[in-house]
């Protein structure tokens, strides 16, 4: 995908929470070919040099969050603060609007959006799959939207794939990535056979058992969905059609 | 002078941001700062501080 005039070649978009140990963690994000990774900022204590350290050893290109932030105040703060700290211009904006469904609060990501854009951030916003919410995105400046799949951390998978199949639809050119939600390779394929531009996963490969086969099988299932999207993917139907030719069929009864 | 870092309060001779941080022991590098949450740039840092001021220091942590 082409996103801020940026290539990303790899489909899946890594988080760097909740893994076992940072050594797991380089070597999913290894393992999965990971380009982006979505990192965050906290009060500095011990093993700050050390997440540095590894964030510089994996090569990939990080993705700041504002996880956690409940304001349009509080977002711009931290968005500001990332951008100093991890060089880069681009920023997963997350703005929570309750702490126990960490539902996006549509409306103050928006506002905050629009201060963002207009001060150069490449703001890649965490939202519901709402058309209109999307529409305000983009008016925002936003070139690119990362809906929802499941609420965060559920690993549930797409709990409304009627709703992504109309937002892939109305936003034929948009890059889009499926953020949050997602539990298993199957999950991740599904997205990526529906045409959307990418995943970004956490909680399905850091808790998984082996992290890091994990994080191979959700690459290689990323990977099959684009392929199968790109190569058309044959519609249902309601009643049986042969596949093996009926002409030249032997009578035989 | 009474201030507030990352929630915890120290009592201090009026100083800037610069010096508290080194004083508390923080690195130089690989820090992002808020006072009384607005952003401060690390250039802005030689900022004096004032009675009741809420200072963050934020690094690099592990996010999804």
């Amino acid at each position: 995908m082409q996103v801020y005039g940026t290539k990303v070649k790899t489909p899946l978009f890594l988080g760097t929470a909740r893994y076992p140990s940072p050594a797991i963690l380089l070597q999913a994000i290894q393992t999965a070919q990971a380009e982006v990774i979505t990192v965050s900022l906290r009060r500095e204590g011990a093993g700050g040099g050390a997440f540095r350290d590894l964030l510089a050893q994996s090569g990939a290109r990080v993705l700041p969050n504002t996880a956690g932030c409940h304001s349009v105040a509080e977002a711009i703060t931290t968005a500001r603060m990332a951008r100093e700290v991890f060089q880069t211009d681009w920023l997963k904006l997350e703005v929570i609007g309750n702490a126990d469904s960490l539902q996006p609060d549509v409306f103050q990501t928006v506002q905050a959006a629009k201060v963002l854009c207009a001060e150069g951030f490449k703001v890649f916003p965490y939202t519901t799959d709402d058309l209109i919410v999307g529409e305000r995105l983009l008016e925002a400046g936003c070139q690119v939207l990362m809906p929802w799949g499941a609420p965060i951390g559920t690993c549930q998978g797409l709990r409304n794939p009627d709703a992504l199949r109309a937002m892939r639809a109305h936003f034929p050119g948009v890059p889009l990535i499926v953020d949050a939600g997602i539990g298993a390779p199957s999950h991740a394929a599904q997205v990526m056979e529906m045409g959307f531009d990418g995943v970004l996963t956490n909680t399905a490969v850091a808790l998984a058992g082996d992290p890091v086969a994990m994080a191979g099988a959700l690459a290689g299932a990323v990977g099959a969905g684009q392929a199968a999207y790109h190569a058309g993917i044959v519609a249902p139907r309601d009643m049986a059609e042969p596949s093996t030719p009926v002409f030249g069929l032997a009578v035989l009864g | 002078m009474r201030i507030e870092v990352n929630g915890q309060s120290h009592e201090m001779p009026p100083t800037t941001v610069a010096i508290a941080l080194a004083n508390l022991g923080f690195p130089t590098k690989g820090i992002a700062t808020a006072l009384n949450g607005h952003f401060l740039a690390a250039h802005a840092r030689d900022r004096l501080l004032a009675e009741g001021d809420r200072l963050e220091v934020l690094s690099p942590m592990q996010g999804g």
